[in-house]
This record gives C-alpha cells, structure tokens and sequence, in this order.
C-alpha cells in the first residue's frame, strides 16, 4: 500500500529557531529520511518553499481566478498531489487551469519545490565530521 | 558618435547635469524595463540603473553627451552588474556561472535596445500588476517600479508607514523570484484576463486619489495623475479600446475635480457643481478616447462608464442632462457586467428621467435583496430620493444609517449637512 503524507509546519516555529537549532532539525530530518529510503520506504518527495510564494488557481463562475497565498478554504478536502515540470510560474498556472478538476470546483495551489542540494550537502558535511568523531 | 569629441574642452557640469535629470525624468523607467530583462533580477537591475547614472555624471563631462543615451545607460548598466557579480564570485562561485550566463544571453544588447524597449516596458508593466501578487503588492510595485514614486511618497498616499510598505515591495520581488513569475507579455489567449488586471491597478490608483478612502482629505491629486499618466503609457505602448476607455474615464471624472469640493473641502454633488469650473482639455481629450473606443465595438465596461461620464460633461446644466441616454447606457453596461453598485447606479439615473418614485423603487429592491445593505453610498441616494419625496422621516434615517457606514470625512460633513437642512 502506498501513502502520501504531506507535512505541515507553522513557518513562525521555524522561524523562531536560532541558525544553530535550524542545522539540528535539518540533521535529525534528514537522517531520518535517510533511514526511511534505506529501508525501501521513502519512495520520493519534494521540499516547498515557503508559503509567501504560493499561487492558487481555480475558477470563479467561469472565469479563471488566479490569487497570491495558499489555499485556505476548509470545505474542499485535499484529493491528491503532483509534481509538475514547467518553464515558470506562467506555465504551471496554464497547465492547471487546463486540469479538468478545476471544472468541477477543484483548485490548485502551485508552490515552487525548494532546492535543497546545497542544504543537504552542508549537513552531510557536518553529519560525517559528528560521524568520525563521536562526543 | 560623440558630440564632444576626445581632445575638445570639457563640458560644464551644469550642462551635464541638466541633461542627465531630463534623460532620468524621461528614461530611467524604460531603462530599468529593459535591465530586468537582460540581467533578471528587479533589485540587480536597479542598482545597475543607479550605477550607470553615476557613470555618465563622471563620464559624460569628459567625453561627451552620447547620441543615444538611453542605450549608453543600458550597456553600462548592464556591464556594471555583470562586472560586480564578477567581483563577488570570488565569495560566491555561482555568482561567476551568472555572469558567464547573463553576458552569453545578449552578446550585444544595445543592437536590440531600441527594438523592444516597448515590449520591456509592456513585461515590467504585466509582471508587476501579475494575478499571482497580492492587490496591495500590485499597487505598490507597480507606483515604484514603473512610475518611479519612492516608498516614502507611496507609504504617504496609502496611508501607512514605509517600513510596511518597503517590505510589502521586498516580499513582492521574492516572490516573482521564488515562484519564477516571467517576465513577459502574456500570450493573445491570455491578454484579456491580464489586460483587465492592470487595467483594475491603475483604476484602484485613480480612485485612491480621487476619492480617498479614508483620511482628512477628498483627493489626493498626485496619484490621479500618476494613474492617468499610466493610463496614456499603457494606451501607447497597448492601443487597446478598454486601455482607451479607462483614460478617458479617468479624464472625464478628473475634469470635475475642482468642482467637486468647496474652499472648504466639502463635497458638491454633480447636480450642483459649477459646471464652469470643469476642466474643458479633459473633457475634449476625454470625449474624443470615448468615441475612439466606441467605434471599435470591442469595447467593455471601462468604456460605457467613459461614455456615460461624457454625456455629464456634454450637459450645460443637471437638468439639460440626457438622462435617457445614461438609463440605456447603464442597461449596457449590466448585462456586460453585473453589479449591485451599477443597478443603483441607473437606479438614480432612473429616478432623473421617470421620476424620485421610480428611482426610489428600484433602490429599495436592490437594498432588500441584501447586496448593497451596508454600502453607504445606497442609503444616502435612498435618502435623497426620499427627500425629494418630502418623506422626512424616511430621509432621516437613510442619512443617518448612510452616516454610520462612512470613514470619509467630507463625506460625514455632507451628511451631516443634509440632515440638518431636514430636521
């Protein structure tokens, strides 16, 4: 059985850490994401950026809506997850708009995966430095 | 081609001077247009535009005024990054990958300066009034970067500190980085939906300063005439008929800004405005965009208000007015697009040509269904209708329910008065 499990933070705990506690929660992550892939149960997944840089998109008695944030309706119920190629914001929103869910009242929020190679190499950096030479 | 040949006396400063604030005043938007796209980052951009300023203020007395200064300011802005970022990869690696990337792209941009620079002007305009900001960010960026306003002289117009507003701005820009909104102009399928949200920008603008929403003060002229001058840059570089619409909406209602208050800064209604106080270019320019519009008959509901607005500037006296004329107008503008606001709108217009009664009906329809329940204006044309009438009591409490719905306040004071003059 496959399971999509999608994680929520509040952006203010995190940003309330100090750069020190940040690095911490990144290595505990990341190990754990570690462990879970080397028992064949990670099978992918995606960082987000933060919420400011979300876009939804929907329809509005037929016209299509494109608003700042994400989505923050209570009623409609999360129905599935994609991860989408496109050139750039302008695509993405054409692509979605295109998707026949919308049709039926569905939205989209698109929010740009993060970039995470060089944060995952840092720590990698710091987590073999720990490794070699245990406290 | 230099004008000052090497060899040749310097120039004066003075000269100079005067020649680079005019190239600024005139220029400085259309070159930081076209530095966002060759170097596609906004804050880049914009020291690279203050970066070639000071070059020409040092190099321009030595060697002369260039024959093309706007694409002089582009290549050396442009270099200026690219070499700054050169700088900095000794810190950053990436930064040198950038570079080499950004000088590739264009390897001489000046040959395509002059081309699209109108279309620069177009991407900056479209990429800061974009669907995927917030409206207040849209508004902000849009006076800042493309007419130029600093964050003070916005943060005073809108009321709020410039701290809020600088970072409404930063946050805009990360956001257009983060999310990679493009900068372009939106493809034909796309240009309607677009169009009509710059469009509702430099409206919002407009009204911000006709009317404020708030505050001591009716008007604020400096943003009506912000809006109106991107009003007539939109309709050069977009000759749309709704572009046109809209500047000669703007035109028509800033004709009357004068008339529209007393010395001391009371409200007059159109009804009892001196109509020799309208200013007569507006109207003319105004007049003329609205007939432009009309006949391309691909017009929508910034154009049927445009000529709504001309059938009052046409009209020697309220009473002279064609009131039928503007009864079938706003017919027009309902079915193309349905509003509350509107319906009472022609309501008032309804009661000018069949009657106070007949107005006065349609109103209290539109107000028992409950869409304009708490909307002030509603309650005070109820009001008004109801005086006519000589139904006072009525009147009194319309004025006074009107009176709790208002911030504004000349708006209050004209309440007050009426209510006065009743009771």
């Amino acid at each position: 059985m496959k399971y999509i499990c999608l994680g929520y933070l509040e952006e203010k705990v995190w940003e309330a850490m100090s750069e020190n506690e940040q690095k911490r929660f990144i290595d505990e992550c990341l190990t754990y994401d570690d462990e879970l892939r080397k028992n064949g149960h990670m099978v992918g997944g995606e960082a987000l950026q933060g919420a400011r840089t979300a876009t939804t998109v929907r329809y509005k008695s037929g016209r299509l809506s494109i608003t700042d944030g994400p989505f923050a309706e209570t009623k409609e119920q999360l129905g599935g997850i994609m991860t989408l190629e496109a050139r750039d914001l302008n695509h993405a929103i054409h692509l979605m708009s295109g998707h026949p869910s919308t049709r039926k009242g569905g939205t989209w929020e698109i929010r740009p995966a993060a970039d995470l190679t060089g944060l995952i190499s840092e720590s990698e950096k710091r987590r073999a430095i720990v490794g070699e030479k245990p406290l | 081609m230099m004008e000052g040949s090497p060899g040749h006396t310097r120039l004066p400063d003075s000269q100079v001077r005067e020649v680079l604030d005019k190239t600024y005043t005139s220029e400085s938007r259309r070159i930081l247009a076209t530095l966002i796209r060759l170097l596609g980052d906004f804050d880049v951009a914009e020291d690279a535009l203050h970066d070639a300023f000071a070059s020409a203020a040092e190099q321009w007395p030595e060697e002369g005024i260039p024959a093309n200064p706007r694409a002089w300011l582009v290549s050396t802005g442009r270099f200026k990054a690219i070499d700054g970022m050169r700088r900095h990869a000794r810190f950053d690696a990436s930064l040198d990958q950038v570079a080499d990337q950004l000088e590739a792209d264009t390897a001489d941009p000046a040959v395509q300066i002059d081309r699209s620079i109108e279309d620069d002007e177009l991407r900056l305009i479209f990429t800061c009034c974009h669907p995927a900001l917030s409206q207040e960010a849209r508004i902000a960026l849009t006076l800042r970067e493309v007419c130029g306003l600093t964050t003070e002289e916005i943060a005073h117009a809108f009321l709020t500190t410039p701290a809020t507003l600088a970072q409404r701005i930063v946050r805009a820009k990360a956001k257009i980085r983060d999310a990679r909104i493009p900068y372009q102009v939106p493809t034909q399928s796309e240009l309607p939906d677009r169009l009509d949200a710059v469009l509702h920008v430099i409206y919002l603008v407009f009204n911000e300063g006709y009317s404020a929403s708030s505050g001591q003060s009716l008007t604020r002229s400096d943003l009506s005439g912000e809006a109106i001058r991107l009003g007539r840059l939109v309709t050069e570089l977009l000759p749309e008929p709704e572009v046109t619409g809209l500047l000669a909406l703007m035109l028509l209602q800033e004709s009357r800004r004068t008339a529209r208050t007393s010395a001391a800064g009371d409200l007059i209604l159109l009804e009892d405005q001196d109509r020799s106080l309208w200013n007569r270019e507006h109207i003319t320019e105004g007049i003329a965009l609205v007939e432009q519009a009309l006949s391309s008959r691909r017009f929508g509901p910034y154009t049927l208000q445009a000529a709504i607005a001309a059938v009052h500037s046409e009209a020697p006296t309220a009473g002279e007015t064609d009131w039928a004329q503007i009864v079938g107008l706003y017919d027009i503008l309902l079915r193309a697009e349905p509003s509350p606001v509107i319906e009472l709108n022609r309501g008032v217009a309804v009661a000018m040509r069949d009657g106070p009664q007949a107005g006065l009906d349609l109103i209290d329809s539109i107000i028992a269904r409950g869409d304009l329940a708490d909307y002030h204006l509603a309650h005070s044309a109820r009001a008004e209708l109801c005086r006519r009438l000589g139904k006072t009591a009525e009147a009194l409490s319309s004025y006074e329910r009107a009176l709790a719905l208002t911030q504004q306040e000349p708006e209050r004071r004209f309440l007050e008065r009426r209510m006065k003059e009743l009771s």
